[in-house]
């Protein structure tokens, strides 16, 4: 058996035991060297990844292929911008636990082998992983009332989605016979034999999925739990797991079910659409910049469904560049956020970033960066995202989600410029507190991919064409 | 390589931005990084207008196709590349944000006293986004730079402008990024089908007409803001009120050409069948704007207003000439906005003057100027007449021009259009008659002085220009008749195609 294939995986779940061992025993303040050693094992596992084989193994369960690794390698880079935001903002809000580190690494593996999944079954057990992980660290400010909420919260709903997920999973078992993805698409060559039970089984997948993804109406968690959530969580609750599930819905949507399109295009398009909709109708009422990001992640989803539903290679493409440009923006802007703190407390007000353009010129510029690039204004990389997805749209001719795509996202411009407007033409407002150098790092890190991927987008470009056309074989 | 011998387009569009980070990296207290900047940006402006100076009297008149071309590999297997070339219709207007440039900074100096690095900064940024996008010769670098202009933009409305700005720069940023997305999906639509997004080729491109009129569509909705043509030109007057005085010379001087040159640059070569079918709505609503917003701006009390409305009426002008698709009216057209570019944003300039003195724009705080700043009073005369089209100044050669030109289609939309020369004579001359002639009551007018050497240094290139091209217009129009006369010739010959094909059919 082709074991080495997991390679990656098993290591960083060693890496996770070993921290958690180390912690265990140091007790004294270990916290600084577990997050340490968290950071080695991902850039460890990201070497492993790169250096790994492709095939598949496991009794096909497991598959890595270029797809694979190109999310797991942005879903590494996710959890490890998170470690680094947790650094400093656990100190201030005495967060200082080795558990945090060890929570975050063992929701990665998860979200690895959610990459991996070529079986419902391995697919469900690294959703779970994943899930159970980010259900504890949403509540990890365990004496205050909204993080023990937003867990709960999270929980209850998650536990809910996995129930819609595994129902489908069973139907579709149920009729397909199988739950491995070659088999199953093996089975359903011919569309039109296909029986309605199966329909039904993947409409259940979707939903649990789209939950995940927070693709309205599906999205309900999302505010709350953002807000709720302690902010290194919520940076990377909006980052790595949702690459992880999108990573899912992408593979069970071409692989397995690719020959269903018809029948699940004009669910994915509904999603997509009421996403990029409610994404950016309800953002504008919004005070609190956690909320507000909240719902700029769900609009986020929308858009990067376009290129799903277009259900093309091109497609996929889009998706895969949209989701590198989100991770690095979204990452970005919580930085930002994390460091608005005066005197020791965090702000989370949009209003408190009034004046901002002059007390600290240079995070403001990051934010603007961050800001124009999610409304997908060129030359920033949001703009590169949406450029792909929409071009799929338009290559499919599904010209009524590309007007509402763009249409949309005129709409989201205005809130976006309404935080640049705060930062930048409103006066007054006090600065806030020196900000910490791991904070800076990750907001300039992010803010020069942002601005400067026009200068040099090849690479990304053509990682995720390669990742796009190993999923149509 | 090309003509200069050396990539001149792509230092003229990048060079701005390195006197932007050397902006940046000045250090010190707040005067000096004040100063610093200024300098800094006059001498970054002033070498890429030599620069451009170079262009210009290297480029080739005789030659209709695109010069100083460079061409790199940008996005791989996508035949998206980084193009650049500039052909007769481009060229004058890559001079013209060039020159604009140094002036806004020379016109900022003592008016801009609160974060000048960051004002700076805009302004170059700003003069790469505008010249990128006059030399892009490839669809998604020039969409790039189109919807790049709005970030600068935005924040010198928004951070330096008047009591409204925050209303006005976010109306300003709505209005076109909703037009500009609509034509993001006609770029996309039109990558598709030709497999490359190279605007050489794409001008040799024919889409179907059913497709044609669509893309037309979006194309107007992008280009009609921009220009802008009534009914979605109410985002200009607001922002042109709270705008810096720079930033509505930059705003009336080149943004608004972008909407004219993508008229010529897209609609009317790339979609000739499309052109064909909307002209006649192009010319109703541009003489509504014509119209309509003449007579608006009789009714205005704040100058800028008063200019802003005017400039949506010069360039209902320009969208006559344009579509009448034969040569005069569309030279007429090139010829109006680059009178257009540098007369509005002159008088913009013009009245800067006096609101940096009494910071207020309405009119009916001035008069008499006259008796205290002759020097004023002649270079508002100049402008003025200018705008009305008076011969002898460069306002009147665009507009007869069109108006020939339209003649030629319609005897109705020449006079129609014609009568904006009226209506303009009619507001242009009142609103100098109101503030320059008349009592000099006011005790704060009476103490009111004449241009300074540093004024007169900014308006002395435009009093220039405005008459070399009233005297000499040739000088300007020998540079894009070439590419006109190509340009008029291709769209008779595509609108020919199909009719010849439907004659050999029966």
């Amino acid at each position: 058996m082709n074991w080495s294939l997991a390679l990656p995986e098993i290591v960083l779940s060693c890496c996770a035991m070993a921290i958690l061992v180390f912690g265990v025993v140091v007790r004294e303040d270990s916290t600084f060297v577990c997050t340490m050693l968290g950071l080695g094992a991902f850039l460890l596992t990201a070497m492993l990844i790169l250096a790994a084989p492709f095939g598949t193994g496991y009794g096909g369960l497991f598959v890595v292929d270029p797809f694979a690794d190109f999310m797991k390698l942005l879903i590494l880079a996710g959890g490890a911008m998170a470690v680094v935001m947790s650094l400093d903002y656990n100190r201030h809000e005495r967060l200082t636990r080795f558990e945090f580190p060890v929570l975050i690494v063992l929701s990665t593996v998860g979200m690895m082998v959610m990459a991996s999944a070529a079986n419902l079954m391995s697919l469900y057990l690294g959703l779970e992983l994943q899930s159970l992980c980010i259900y504890v660290l949403a509540a990890f400010a365990r004496d205050e009332q909204r993080s023990a909420e937003a867990g709960l919260k999270y929980f209850v709903l998650g536990a809910l989605a996995s129930g819609l997920l595994l129902y489908g999973i069973s139907l579709v078992y149920g009729f397909a016979g199988t739950m491995d993805f070659a088999r199953i698409t093996r089975a359903l060559t011919d569309p039109v034999t296909v029986s309605p039970g199966l329909v039904v089984g993947i409409v259940f997948i979707v939903t649990g999925l789209a939950f995940k993804i927070s693709a309205a109406p599906f999205h309900m968690w999302t505010p709350d739990v953002y807000e709720g959530a302690p902010t290194p969580v919520t940076s990377f609750m909006s980052t790595a797991p949702k690459v992880a599930a999108m990573a899912l819905l992408l593979r069970t949507m071409v692989a397995p079910f690719g020959h269903l399109l018809a029948q699940w295009q004009q669910l994915i398009v509904l999603v997509s659409i009421l996403s990029m909709l409610w994404g950016s109708l309800a953002a504008i009422g919004q005070s609190s910049i956690k909320r507000l990001m909240a719902y700029s992640s769900i609009g986020h989803m929308g858009y990067a469904l376009i290129g799903l539903a277009a259900g093309t290679a091109v497609g996929i493409r889009g998706v895969l560049i949209y989701m590198v440009t989100y991770v690095f923006m979204s990452a970005g802007t919580f930085a930002v956020i994390i460091a608005m703190r005066r005197r020791g407390r965090a702000c989370e007000q949009i209003n408190d970033l009034s004046g901002l353009g002059r007390t600290d010129p240079a995070m403001a510029l990051a934010m603007v960066i961050f800001m124009f690039s999610m409304a997908g204004i060129p030359p920033m990389s949001g703009f590169f995202g949406k450029l792909y997805v929409f071009l799929a749209a338009v290559q499919a001719g599904m010209w009524t989600l590309a007007v509402i795509g763009v249409l949309t996202s005129v709409i989201g411009a205005y809130y976006y410029l309404r935080i640049i407007k705060v930062m930048y033409f409103d006066t007054g407002g006090e600065a806030f507190d020196p900000r910490p150098a791991s904070l800076s790092v990750i907001a300039a890190g992010t803010g020069l991919f942002t601005t400067l991927f026009f200068v040099l987008p090849g690479p990304v470009l053509n990682a995720a064409q390669a990742a796009a056309q190993a999923l149509f074989g | 390589m090309n003509a200069a011998g050396f990539p001149i387009l792509s230092l003229i569009t990048w060079l701005p931005l390195l006197g932007g980070i050397i902006i940046m990296c000045v250090r010190g207290d707040e005067a000096t990084v004040a100063s610093n900047a200024r300098w800094t940006a006059l001498w970054t402006s002033l070498i890429v207008l030599v620069l451009s100076l170079v262009l210009w009297a290297r480029f080739d008149t005789g030659e209709p196709g695109f010069q100083f071309v460079e061409s790199v590999t940008w996005l791989p297997d996508f035949h998206v590349g980084y193009r650049m070339g500039v052909d007769g219709i481009s060229v004058l207007f890559v001079l013209l944000s060039t020159l604009l440039t140094p002036i806004c900074v020379l016109a900022s100096w003592d008016a801009i006293r609160v974060r000048v690095r960051e004002y700076m900064l805009a302004f170059l940024v700003l003069e790469t986004m505008m010249v990128g996008m006059f030399c892009a010769l490839d669809f998604v670098v020039f969409y790039m730079f189109f919807e790049g202009v709005l970030i600068p933009m935005f924040l010198i409305i928004g951070v330096w402008g008047g009591p409204r700005r925050v209303y006005a720069a976010l109306k300003f940023f709505l209005y076109t990024l909703t037009g500009s997305v609509l034509m993001l999906l006609a770029l996309l639509a039109m990558w598709f089908r030709a497999g490359t997004t190279d605007m050489t080729v794409l001008l040799h491109t024919s889409f179907p007409p059913a497709m044609q009129d669509w893309l037309f569509f979006a194309f107007f909705a992008s280009f009609a803001v921009k220009v802008p043509m009534w009914p979605v030109h109410t985002w200009l007057p607001d922002a042109h009120v709270e705008a810096p005085t720079a930033g509505s010379v930059i705003l009336a001087g080149v943004l608004l050409k972008m909407g004219g040159y993508g008229f010529l640059r897209f609609s009317v070569p790339m979609l000739p069948q499309g052109s064909a079918d909307f002209a006649p709505f192009m010319f109703a609503l541009s003489v509504v704007a014509v119209i309509y917003t003449s007579a608006v701006a009789l009714a205005q009390e704040d100058m800028k207003k008063l200019i802003a409305y005017s400039s949506v009426a010069h360039m209902g002008v320009v969208t006559i000439g344009i579509f009448t698709f034969n040569v005069q009216g569309i030279s007429g057209a090139m010829f109006q906005m680059l009178s257009h570019g540098i007369v509005s944003a002159a008088l913009f300039l013009v009245v800067g003057v006096i609101y940096d003195r009494l910071h207020t724009r309405e009119i009916t705080r001035y008069g008499g100027l006259v008796h205290r700043m002759p020097v004023y009073a002649v270079v508002f005369l100049v402008f003025t007449m200018a705008s009305v089209g008076l011969p002898g100044t460069s306002g009147f050669v665009g507009e007869i021009l069109v108006i020939i030109g339209s003649f030629r289609v319609s005897f109705w939309l020449s006079l129609l259009g014609g009568t904006g020369m009226i209506l303009g004579a009619a507001y242009a001359l009142w609103l100098y008659r109101r503030v320059i002639y008349g009592r000099l009551t006011r005790d704060d007018l009476k103490a009111m002085l004449d241009l300074s050497p540093r004024e007169i240094a900014v308006f002395a290139p435009l009093v220039l220009l405005t008459f070399w091209m009233g005297f000499y217009p040739e000088s300007f129009t020998s540079f894009w008749d070439a590419s006109v006369g190509a340009m008029v010739e291709h769209h008779q010959a595509a609108l020919a195609a199909p009719m010849h094909l439907a004659g050999l059919a029966r």
